[in-house]
């Protein structure tokens, strides 16, 4: 019984969510005594056995050297699934993730479960603890089929390196076509994805206007992290949708997250409240966010901010 | 062109989230419940393509007679008639089975859902439909357009945006930008009152998975105040107590 995992490349390696995978993926074998790991790479394979340090026994790479539309790559990854006898597939609950995910899942008659935060717990049965209610709780769900689909969530595993090796082969199937044809793509180039970022710097209302984000993007470039905003925020068109963090908009879970200006009101806490540390600075002290906060700073951003990007630069390098 | 939008009914965004049974079920002791805000925008945006094109929507909802106010208020902002499959909606990938048998040879152009359930956040079940009804999915939408028989879409991906165009029938997911909810009108809702509501009995699908118990996130231990003075003494704190940074 195997397990696979998706692995997707970047234009320099792999996705850190994908080392998570494959992390994943290792100690699920362990304690499940399964085995082998089998890493599916997705796209432009550099250095494939690099993926044995983080625990892939076999590395299979997908014919064609670009990165293929999700229904083909979930066709081609079923496929291998049954080739494989896979007991569970590992996929990152990303956008590709979540696209993937579902079509395996109902090919290969498993369980699914998305957003997946925690090791499973196989004592008895086999449950997957999920974030529900858009970070307001956690569930723990029994998986009912022989096989499992779990999306993990990103930054929910330490990477670890096992230093192990891994034979690297064609994955040895045909290519599947793809009914989505790409007519364009506009991707953010230089800046971490908010889903994957460790550090987060996300403004409100208390900026008074998309004229200051200048500050919030200095500071995030100083920490190396990504920006984020609250809904009043994005609804306003100070910022875009895709920078929405909140129960209606992207659920995130970095390291830190840093809210300026951000009341804190239940539908956004909801959204970030499983970031490990949060910062909130608001003038407010009464603001709700200081009361889910690791750290807080009662001041006006205006104020503190400069201060703050001069000593963060300042210790940047 | 005939729409279907799967519908959910989840409790208000505003509301405070706690556990009954020994933390294994959810209290909806005094809960509101609304229609998901995504599926309200896949809804709108169904009732737009359909005025354009001379077209019908039906909403479908897997869940209880609890659902029928929520049901209702679908018909009042425009859908023409509503299917409720009578089961509890147990995951996500029962709920696909029941609409997938539901929508089988039924000949929607196009399925709409939200992007994810604001609620259980599975985001799965578009994904599920398309490969249940061997139709091409599209997941997070911010726009759709359809002509001559093909949706051209703006989605998602991870780090941006992509546009897609796929051949119809298809599923496609809602997310914001897609369109502004539409609010009921007085002759919406006397009309809604009217409309046909289907009620089937579930097919014969099993829930893959069950909810077995809820956890609420540990407590803060309460926030440390630095000067606003002193914004570095924040740095040094999350550089060397916390180390986040």
């Amino acid at each position: 019984m195997s397990i696979i995992v998706f692995a997707e490349t970047t234009e320099t390696g792999y996705k850190k969510s994908s080392l998570e995978a494959v992390t994943v993926a290792r100690e699920i074998a362990n304690r499940t005594q399964a085995g082998p790991v089998v890493a599916v790479v997705n796209g432009q394979a550099s250095d494939a056995a690099s993926l044995g340090n983080y625990g892939a026994d076999e590395v299979l790479v997908l014919p064609g050297s670009a990165t293929h539309s999700p229904d083909a790559a979930a066709a081609m990854l079923a496929e291998l699934a049954r080739n494989k006898n896979a007991a569970t597939v590992i996929i990152s609950n990303n956008y590709t993730g979540k696209s993937i995910a579902p079509a395996v899942a109902t090919t290969l008659n498993a369980s699914l479960a998305t957003n997946v935060i925690d090791y499973p717990d196989t004592s008895a049965g086999y449950k997957v603890k999920r974030g529900v209610f858009s970070g307001k709780a956690f569930a723990w769900v029994e998986l009912k089929q022989p096989v499992k689909v779990l999306a993990i969530t990103p930054n929910s595993f330490e990477i670890r390196e096992s230093g192990g090796s891994a034979t690297v082969a064609d994955a040895g199937v045909q290519v599947a076509g793809s009914r989505l044809q790409i007519q364009s793509v506009n991707k953010v180039t230089g800046k971490i994805p908010l889903t994957e970022a460790e550090i987060v710097v996300s403004g409100g209302r208390g900026m008074k206007g998309p004229e200051n984000w200048g500050m919030i993007e200095d500071l995030a470039k100083a920490l190396g992290a990504a920006t984020a905003c609250s809904k009043p925020v994005s609804d306003m068109g100070w910022r875009s949708h895709s920078e929405h963090v909140g129960q209606t908009g992207i659920t995130i879970k970095p390291n830190l997250y840093i809210a300026i200006g951000i009341s804190g009101a239940i539908q956004h806490l909801a959204g970030v409240s499983s970031s490990k540390v949060i910062v909130a600075i608001n003038k407010d002290p009464e603001a709700p966010f200081f009361k889910a906060a690791d750290y807080g700073i009662v001041g006006d951003a205006f104020e503190v901010l400069p201060k703050l990007i001069a000593a963060a630069t300042a210790t940047s390098h | 062109m005939k729409i279907l939008v799967c519908i959910s009914v989840v409790p208000d965004t505003t509301t405070k989230i706690s556990f009954t049974d020994n933390n294994t079920r959810f209290n909806n002791q005094g809960v509101q419940y609304i229609i998901n805000p995504y599926d309200e925008l896949a809804l709108t945006r169904a009732m737009e393509l359909a005025e354009a094109s001379n077209g019908t929507v039906h909403v479908i909802h897997v869940g209880t007679a609890d659902s029928e106010a929520s049901i209702r208020k679908a018909l009042s902002i425009g859908a023409h008639e509503a299917i409720r499959v009578n089961a509890e909606p147990a995951d996500a990938q029962f709920v696909a089975a029941q609409i997938a048998a539901v929508a089988q040879n039924a000949g929607y152009d196009l399925i709409l859902t939200g992007r994810e359930s604001i609620d259980y956040n599975g985001g799965a079940v578009c994904g599920l439909l398309g490969q249940l009804l061997g139709i091409p999915s599209v997941n997070v939408a911010s726009k759709i357009d359809v002509s001559a028989g093909t949706a051209t879409v703006e989605h998602d991906i991870d780090g941006g945006r992509e546009v897609v165009t796929v051949q119809l029938p298809a599923v496609i997911s809602a997310q914001k930008d897609l369109c502004e909810p539409r609010i009921p009108n007085m002759r919406g809702i006397m009309a809604a009152r009217t409309k046909p509501l289907q009620i089937t009995e579930p097919g014969a699908a099993t829930a893959a998975s069950g909810y077995v118990a809820f956890e609420l996130p540990a407590p803060k231990q309460g926030v440390k105040l630095i000067d606003a003075e002193n914004p570095a003494e924040l740095l040094y704190l999350l550089r060397n107590e916390a180390k986040v940074i």
